[in-house]
């Protein structure tokens, strides 16, 4: 049976308190960590298939033409090399998060320096290596091909404009103003697991492993890209060793793999080399950010600009979305929006974790340092007091709204010292200490998920969905939640994923994974409870279940006579997002030291509070923060893409060159979990966490890089060379 | 694959006899090697496997120095307890680069040939004179963050990327050279090559010769310091490296030997440095001229303009630090 729900109205039955196992949001290891760590969880490309040929694929070596002729020969009377295939199905970039078509293909027409452009099969790896670098590609350039985004004409991305009353008027009249503009470069999401794919064909079935975040959208753009039918398709994608975006769409081996078995007609097994992986799948676009503000004396906004100037090829839909949490964070009724986008020619841009707000929030951020200076107010103050009572553009009352206590919590553990601040106050030999902060803005998404849960007669419970767990703790709080629901243990409790044999989930992104997928368990086990109730002789309201037994003491292997129960929970959301502006908030607080001499940066310590509804399991939540921090901390002082001026290729393409923050940049980081229920986020009442832990951290220490030295910088990361040339003397 | 021979090289006289030939490298830790050859930037047809010959000991010197195997790795090193209180600078230095993961199995002689970190080196569709003789300079008028602002040539701007040698460099060591056409010490400083019209010459070692040893002298003493200023705080090359080794005798400087890193083809050892020290007395002014001299020459290619200002800040940094310690 499937359960279909479609979520109109705020949850306000807070059921999930209710229950007796007491399971839920508790601090649960995950369940799948040992296997992990010992190796036995295996991934993509680490599945055995014999007779498994291996292909690398052949990128490009211009920026921007056509490919006119691939010799073959040139690496056929290789050693064991099998085949090349340049098929004109092949996919050129990955597909955008949610795309649900296919990616863009036509391996001739090229339009990114590194592009896919064939692929060589041989029998071992090193040999498809070697062959792949000796293949002989003649190509016909296009002489024009802009990689800087501030020399061609963008296009604006008309919904995204707000033109409300007058900036510029508000601005003039205003005590306080601010216009200032900021810069972010390109990021990389940097995944551990590279993105790699095994394909085998039955006939005309197809299964393949792949290492991808969304199996329920990636099927329709595997499918499409093939001309398949969906049900000749089964994707598995049981772990993935990380995504944060760059898994959300599908890649360009998945769609390599599957044409190169079918040619040979055995499985082929296609990974992409570490700077294959940093050089074709995607980036986050550079930012270049004009913020503008408008307050009275005491601080309040009465004008808000902000406009991103973002980059992507031609031919993409996507634009970061720069400006996503700046349309509600804070008030001011002369308001000016509007991004734009540079069609130029390096890499696809798409989404790295936290699109938008990773980049926008620490611009914004930023700019209120400025003013809360101007007015000579405490930052935390500031922000108080332009905390708007309802969306200022829409005029739509919030689900919820933690901005307030995050701030006053946070400031409270951290130790903020209120007040009107000044830079350069405390040295400590060659090193200058200060403090900043930032607050925290995610937009909340949700999805429609399916997921079938089945109370087996032995009294254990099976949960089964193609939803993928990427390291962020699916596996263990469908576990929790299906256990609170039905009275077990979680380990009586087991969880399939990533199978796209299972009932389609939401996949993993956008930090909607949880909640909706978890609406979805909740839904079908609410389903079986009712089952449970009637067979115990009471309603599913007064059915207590806990270990395994109801109140009155049956088992639940005796109320079900051996039989199993298995219900689809369908969960879709409904009126509720139109109702609503959603958002999961925050603040953070950092301390840093800034070397005089060399403008080195280091984080002392860093405290994050987070509101994003319901806690399913405070450990994973934890992580999933300390992570978002960690890489506040890199967009921050460390990674920037550096693309070559000429023709565009990225060159610090793996993770010696493209520096994500070691253990030795990473201090103690402090979270603090505000708890709240947000019924009007989705049936559980909880929000996402995997993005808001970065989408304003960055600020936070920027900001405290004045406080500590006097050095303002616009520019992100803060590198030495940057926090020197901005150092007063 | 592209496939190579791998041979364990029986003896010092036969590794010398294969490397003498233009298609073999010798292999030690390998954690260089082997990922410019999967990257294809290094193509040898043969590996001369160079880790049984021995030359792996740490011993003292009848002089009262130190010998440090070719072969001894850096962790080896770094921990070894003379060089850890004779010689700190270098243990500092070890310790500074890398991870400790790859400094266990990286060797003192693979750390001196290391190669440059350019990215147009390590990626073979881009133009490179060190790598193609003849096919350009990708980095001059590319992404040049890294690059040398002394000693560059038309030619080649890349940097040493090392940190091990310039403290090396800063104590004086010799390098002991064997095979070819017999035994030889060079001293360090002498060791690596700027890129002139050849950047693919990076040292002097003539076909045939392995490393077998670096020798310390005596230990100086003084304050000892290595500072390396980099984006992140480990497992990153040096924006700008100092080895400094200073003595104050009667509030004047009576030694200073300064090595810099991350500036040129090689560890930047400029003799005027310590003579405009000695004999003086510290102070900003005095750190400054110090400065205009190391930097006389220096010449930025845009992105790396930048480590003009820092390594003089650098300097007066490490100057400082060591003055009031020794004060
Ligand atoms: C990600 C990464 C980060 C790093 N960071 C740093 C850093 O911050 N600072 C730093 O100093 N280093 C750093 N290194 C470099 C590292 O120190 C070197 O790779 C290592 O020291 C090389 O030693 P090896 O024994 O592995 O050399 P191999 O890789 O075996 O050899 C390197 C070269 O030296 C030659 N060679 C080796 N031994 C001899 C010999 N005895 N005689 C003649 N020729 C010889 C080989 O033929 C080869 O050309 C880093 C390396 C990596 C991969
Ligand atoms: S700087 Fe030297 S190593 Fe780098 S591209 Fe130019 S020639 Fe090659």
């Amino acid at each position: 049976m499937t359960v279909y729900f479609k979520q109109d109205e705020p949850d306000t039955s807070n059921r999930l308190d209710g229950m007796k196992q007491g399971v839920l949001g508790k601090s649960l290891s995950r369940v799948e960590g040992l296997a992990k760590v010992t190796g036995t969880a295996p991934y993509a490309a680490e599945y055995h298939i014999d007779g498994c040929a291996e292909g690398v694929l052949v990128t490009s070596t211009i920026t921007r033409g056509e490919v006119v002729s691939i010799d073959r020969t040139s690496v056929l009377s290789m050693p064991g090399v099998i085949a090349v295939v340049d098929d004109e199905k092949m996919s050129t970039r990955a597909a955008q998060g949610t795309a649900n078509e296919a990616p863009m293909q036509g391996p001739r027409q090229v339009c990114y320096w590194g592009q896919p452009i064939a692929l060589v099969v041989a029998e071992t790896f090193e040999q498809a290596r070697d062959a792949a670098k000796h293949l002989k590609v003649e190509y016909r350039e296009d002489a024009a091909a802009p990689l800087d985004p501030h020399a061609v004409e963008p296009e604006e991305q008309e919904d995204e404009t707000v033109h409300q009353g007058d900036l510029a008027h508000a601005m003039a009249e205003a005590p306080h103003s601010v216009d200032v503009t900021i810069t972010t470069k390109g990021h990389a999401s940097a995944a551990m697991e590279p993105h790699a794919a095994i394909a085998e064909w039955d006939g005309d079935k197809l299964t393949v492993h792949a290492s991808l975040q969304m199996p329920n959208y990636n099927i329709t753009e595997l499918a499409d890209a093939l001309d398949m039918e969906e049900d000749n398709i089964r994707l598995i994608s049981r772990f993935v060793g990380g995504g944060f975006g760059s898994k959300l769409g599908l890649s360009e081996e998945v769609v390599a793999a599957a044409l190169a078995a079918k040619q040979i007609e055995r499985p082929v097994r296609v990974v992409q080399s570490r700077q294959q992986v940093f050089q074709t799948v995607m980036r986050r676009s550079e930012t270049t950010q004009r913020l503008r503000f408008a307050a009275d004396g005491e601080g309040r906004l009465t004008g808000f600009g902000h406009e991103a100037l973002v980059s992507n090829l031609p031919g993409e839909t996507f634009a970061e979305p720069a400006l996503q949490s700046s349309h509600f964070i804070y008030g001011g009724e002369n308001r000016e929006l509007m991004l734009k986008v540079a069609r130029i020619h390096l890499m696809t841009a798409g989404s790295v974790r936290a699109p938008g707000e990773a980049v926008g929030m620490p611009a914004l951020e930023s700019a209120m340092d400025v003013l809360a200076e101007k007015v000579g107010i405490d930052p935390v103050e500031l922000r108080l007091r332009n905390i708007p009572e309802r969306d200022p553009e829409k005029d739509l009352p919030f689900s919820s709204h933690k901005l307030a206590e995050c701030l006053k919590q946070g400031a409270e553990a951290f130790g903020w010292q209120k007040g009107v601040r000044k830079p350069r106050q405390r040295r400590e030999g060659e090193w200058w200490i200060g403090t900043g902060m930032a607050s925290a803005s995610r937009s909340h998404s949700i999805a429609e998920a399916k997921a079938r849960v089945t109370l087996k007669a032995d009294g254990t419970a099976l949960v089964e969905t193609d939803m993928t767990d990427i390291g962020t703790g699916t596996y263990t709080i469908l576990a929790q939640i299906a256990g609170e629901m039905l009275g077990l243990q979680p380990d009586q409790v087991l969880v399939e994923l990533g199978d796209t044999r299972h009932p389609r989930g939401p996949g993993s992104g956008g930090s909607w994974g949880a909640s909706s997928i978890g609406s979805a368990v909740y839904i079908a086990c609410n389903a079986i409870r009712e089952e449970l109730a009637e067979k115990a002789g009471t309603s599913e309201d007064r059915l207590e279940l806990a270990d395994g037994r109801t109140a009155a003491g049956q088992t639940l292997a005796d109320l079900l006579q051996g039989k199993d129960i298995s219900q689809e929970g369908h969960y879709e959301p409904g009126a509720i997002e139109d109702d609503f502006t959603a958002a999961g908030f925050g603040a953070f607080f950092a301390q840093v030291r800034v070397n005089h001499y060399t403008g080195e940066t280091r984080v002392d310590r860093m405290l994050g509070a987070f509101g994003f509804g319901r806690v399913l399991n405070a450990s994973t939540a934890r992580s999933q923060c300390i992570g978002g921090i960690t890489w506040s901390i890199g967009l921050a002082l460390t990674e920037a893409l550096e693309f070559d001026p000429r023709d565009g290729h990225l060159v610090n393409c793996d993770l010696a060159e493209y520096h994500v923050p070691v253990h030795r940049d990473v201090p103690d980081l402090d979270v603090l979990l505000v708890e709240e229920r947000d019924g009007a986020a989705s049936q559980i009442q909880a929000k996402g966490i995997g993005e808001l832990g970065m989408c304003g951290g960055a600020a936070a220490i920027g900001n405290a890089i004045y406080n500590a030295c006097g050095a303002r910088l616009f520019d992100y990361p803060m590198t030495p060379d940057r926090v020197l040339a901005a150092m007063p003397e | 694959m592209r496939p190579f021979q791998y041979t364990r090289a029986p003896s010092l006289a036969e590794a010398s006899n294969m490397t003498a030939g233009e298609d073999t490298l010798a292999i030690a830790g390998g954690t260089n090697l082997l990922d410019l050859m999967k990257l294809q930037v290094e193509k040898p047809g043969q590996l001369a496997d160079i880790n049984r010959l021995g030359f792996a000991d740490i011993e003292d010197t009848d002089d009262g120095g130190l010998r440090l195997g070719a072969l001894a790795t850096n962790t080896e090193t770094a921990v070894h307890s003379r060089v850890r209180s004779d010689y700190p600078v270098l243990s500092r230095a070890i310790l500074a680069g890398a991870t400790q993961q790859l400094r266990n199995k990286a060797t003192n002689g693979g750390n001196l040939c290391q190669r440059t970190r350019c990215f147009y080196f390590t990626n073979i569709d881009q133009p490179c004179n060190k790598r193609e003789p003849g096919s350009g300079c990708g980095a001059i008028g590319g992404i040049a963050k890294l690059h040398a602002i002394l000693g560059t040539s038309e030619q080649c701007i890349a940097t040493y990327p090392g940190d091990m040698a310039v403290a090396l460099s800063a104590l004086d060591a010799t390098v002991d050279i064997a095979g070819g056409k017999g035994e030889r010490s060079v001293p360090v400083r002498d060791f690596h090559l700027l890129p002139g019209d050849t950047p693919w010459i990076e040292n002097v070692l003539e076909p045939g010769e392995v490393i077998t040893g670096i020798v310390l002298k005596a230990p100086v003493g003084g304050t000892q310091i290595y500072r390396k200023v980099r984006e992140r705080s480990s497992y990153a090359f040096a924006l700008v490296s100092v080895a400094a080794i200073i003595e104050l005798t009667d509030g004047k400087f009576s030694r200073a030997d300064l090595s810099f890193g991350g500036l040129a083809h090689k560890p930047w050892f400029d003799p005027r440095v310590g003579e405009a020290l000695i004999g003086q007395t510290p102070s900003e002014a005095l750190f400054d001229k110090a400065a205009d001299l190391l930097l006389e020459d220096a010449r930025g290619y845009g992105e790396n303009d930048f480590k003009i200002p820092l390594t003089r800040r650098t300097l007066r940094a490490v100057l400082t630090q060591a003055t009031e310690n020794a004060a």
